[in-house]
């Protein structure tokens, strides 16, 4: 990125952060390894992983409330490494926000103002207030805020000191689920208007993916792949990225040729064509992977047609959603697959014991190495 | 207390039970307090109410010792014309105590709240441990620690630190006493107030701009202010009262209210002037429990 600092449209300093070689040692384990990152000025970027894998470091040693091992880190430039947390232009919003329950709402987004010697806060928090909609609540005090309340007073109070960039450790995790919808669009919403750097820590594939420009999906200190949320969900270069954000169908094979731009693999006795661009091994074994929404069903012996790769097995559940049905298939070669289909028709077709035939076109295939670990069952991060 | 406790009015809107059932859950409710009100009844209101009636007794003519019912306010004016000077003395000693033992306890309670990690169940038990051993016992041995001859003494003495070239049998040794015997009272509810506090209130203050000490100044000591007030009180009151530090620790010129009571019950034999002494150190207690408690809460915490 060429900009490293300019300006946003509400006055904003917005600034490149840069994590350089950034290494968190504890005792006995490495809890961020060696990473390397730019996160564009104005970017909302989301780090995302499982509960260990070393985001929530991350972010704190941006904020200053941890040390790094090894490392630096940049703002717009300037290096902020060893400076202490209330002297870097940096500000977080807590998990759960730990606001300060003494102080009303409008005391709590002025605290960083008036830490900083700024006599005449009151315009500066009515205009905060009004962006996050809490105008008529400046007198409560947070325990008489609901949650979602609480999340945006979280928010003002530390935006209102204009970061440089703007740090959240998993903020919709104490939300219910609709609530936690609403307050995506929210905070997306205030990102879009304020134009700052929002660097954005959860364990929540749908809330990084909703919200973020940028996902880099983090596991065992190191980010395993980085991009826009389409592109990594659409391709993931590693089986942990797979697994990790929704869900993969895989099947282990070996790579057998060619043919033009894709490379054939057999596996399961069938052949597949996977492109070669969209593989991560060119030879030997390989995990030939696809999406679940990107397969068809149908019941064997249907005519699918050529140029289709296709997996044959026994429905052993189907279960309706109302805007899909999500079937489970049990493979030839044993394994399980979810297949998503959209209610086209009317009421499901296909019922556990039916022996079907599943196929999707060869373009919607990714392939991945053997040896790299997949996300272990459902990753249940608790807050 | 200060606006900052907890306010628990949600409790008050719980679905209404069916009546029947709320009505029998309420009696259980009182038949549960009984013994409890019984007990006040009987150890509390019952020996008040004959100490007060007994400051009123007067003497019986030519009868020492013996009282009878009468209505003798002048008691009070008595009693205090008298021990004002203790008066004066045992809120001054119970004043500084306090004062000494909140700048001793807080860091204290501090440092077990948030840094003491392991050890901090351990410390708590330190902190109780003085109490298994006799509440006269440890005062006297206060007496071997500040002894004429003793280490400290002979040290401060050394560096000609000591007005009275001593510590036993002085003002000093009674304040000193008093903050050591009620220490724990103090310690106890700053820790309890402390430890609630989420030590994430503290990062977010450092994320605000806000060095170590004005966060603590900010955000620590306004919430731990119900336990400063909770300790100062337990500390105040008992120290106020006391009468074994002044008498074992001080010199008789050093005599604190509790003293005058105990001499009068015990020696003189005058009840109504000991049970008038009791009621105005009570009447006083409460003037400034009470007027410290609204200025605490109604005190801007910000």
């Amino acid at each position: 990125m060429s900009m490293s600092s300019g300006s946003s449209n509400l006055g904003f300093e917005v600034k490149d952060l840069e994590l350089i070689n950034l290494t968190k040692r504890f005792a006995d384990f490495v809890a961020v390894d060696d990473l390397s990152l730019t996160i564009p000025a104005g970017s909302f970027f989301a780090l995302l992983g499982p509960s260990g894998c070393g985001k929530t470091t991350t972010l704190r040693m941006v904020a200053g409330l941890e040390d790094p091992t090894e490392g630096q880190i940049l703002l717009g430039g300037a290096d902020l490494t060893r400076l202490k947390a209330y002297q870097r232009p940096v500000n977080t919003v807590f998990q759960s926000y730990a606001l300060f329950p003494h102080l009303d709402v409008f005391e709590n987004v002025a605290f960083g103002l008036r830490r900083r010697g700024i006599k005449d806060v009151s315009a500066a928090v009515t205009a905060m207030l009004e962006l996050v909609e809490l105008g008529n609540l400046s007198r409560r005090k947070p325990a008489q805020l609901s949650g979602g309340q609480q999340q945006r007073v979280a928010v003002a109070r530390a935006l209102i000191n204009h970061p440089g960039v703007l740090l959240l450790d998993e903020p919709l995790g104490a939300l219910d689920l609709k609530l936690r919808r609403q307050m995506q669009i929210e905070l997306k919403r205030i990102q879009t208007e304020v134009g700052t750097s929002f660097v954005h820590v959860t364990h929540d594939q749908e809330e990084a993916m909703t919200m973020a420009d940028t996902v880099a999906v983090m596991n065992k200190g190191r980010i395993e792949q980085m991009g826009a949320p389409v592109e990594i969900y659409d391709l993931p270069r590693t089986r942990f990225v797979a697994t990790f954000l929704g869900q993969s169908n895989e099947v282990p094979g070996r790579v057998t040729g060619s043919s033009g731009r894709d490379i054939l693999v057999d596996a399961a006795g069938a052949r597949f064509a996977v492109p070669a661009a969209r593989s991560a091994v060119e030879t030997g074994d390989i995990l030939v992977g696809v999406r679940p929404e990107k397969l068809s069903i149908s019941t064997q012996g249907t005519d699918i047609g050529d140029g289709v790769n296709a997996v044959t097995g026994k429905v052993i559940d189907a279960s309706f959603t109302g805007v899909s049905t999500q079937y489970l298939v049990m493979t030839s070669w044993g394994g399980e697959w979810m297949v998503f289909e959209q209610n086209h028709t009317l009421g499901a077709t296909l019922r556990p014991g039916d022996e079907v035939i599943v196929h999707w076109r060869p373009e919607h295939t990714f392939g991945l190495a053997v040896d790299s670990p997949a996300v272990d069952g459902l990753v249940a991060e608790s807050a | 207390m200060p606006a900052i406790v907890p306010t628990t009015t949600a409790k008050t809107d719980a679905p209404a039970a069916s009546s029947g059932s709320s009505q029998r859950r309420s009696r259980t409710a009182y038949l549960l307090l009984l013994p409890g009100l019984g007990w006040l009844g009987v150890f509390f209101v019952i020996p008040i109410a004959t100490l007060f009636f007994t400051s009123l007794q007067a003497p019986v003519e030519g009868r020492s010792g013996v009282y009878q019912a009468a209505f003798q306010i002048s008691n009070y004016a008595q009693a205090l014309g008298d021990y004002w000077p203790q008066f004066v003395r045992s809120f001054i000693y119970a004043g500084l105590a306090t004062v000494l033992a909140l700048v001793i306890a807080y860091p204290l309670a501090y440092f077990i709240a948030f840094k003491a990690g392991r050890w901090r169940a351990l410390m708590l038990v330190l902190v109780v441990a003085p109490f298994f051993a006799s509440f006269l016992l440890r005062t006297y041995a206060w007496r071997t620690i500040l002894a004429d001859e003793g280490a400290i003494t002979t040290a401060l003495n050394a560096l000609h630190l000591l007005p009275e070239d001593r510590i036993l049998n002085t003002s000093i040794a009674v304040v000193l006493g008093l903050t050591y015997n009620f220490l724990p009272f103090m310690i106890l509810p700053l820790y309890a107030s402390l430890e609630k506090i989420d030590p994430r209130l503290i990062e977010a203050s450092g994320d605000l701009y806000a060095r170590p000490f004005t966060g603590f100044r900010k955000v620590v000591f306004p919430l731990s202010l119900p336990g400063v007030v909770a300790g100062t009180l337990l500390t105040f009151i008992p120290a106020a009262g006391d009468f074994i530090n002044a008498r074992l620790l001080g010199a008789p010129g050093d005599s604190m209210v509790g003293t005058a009571i105990q001499v009068n019950f015990l020696q003189f034999r005058d009840y109504p002037i000991a049970s008038a002494l009791s009621f105005i150190l009570m009447a006083f207690i409460l003037v400034v429990v009470f007027t410290y408690i609204r200025r605490a809460g109604t005190e801007d915490l910000v």
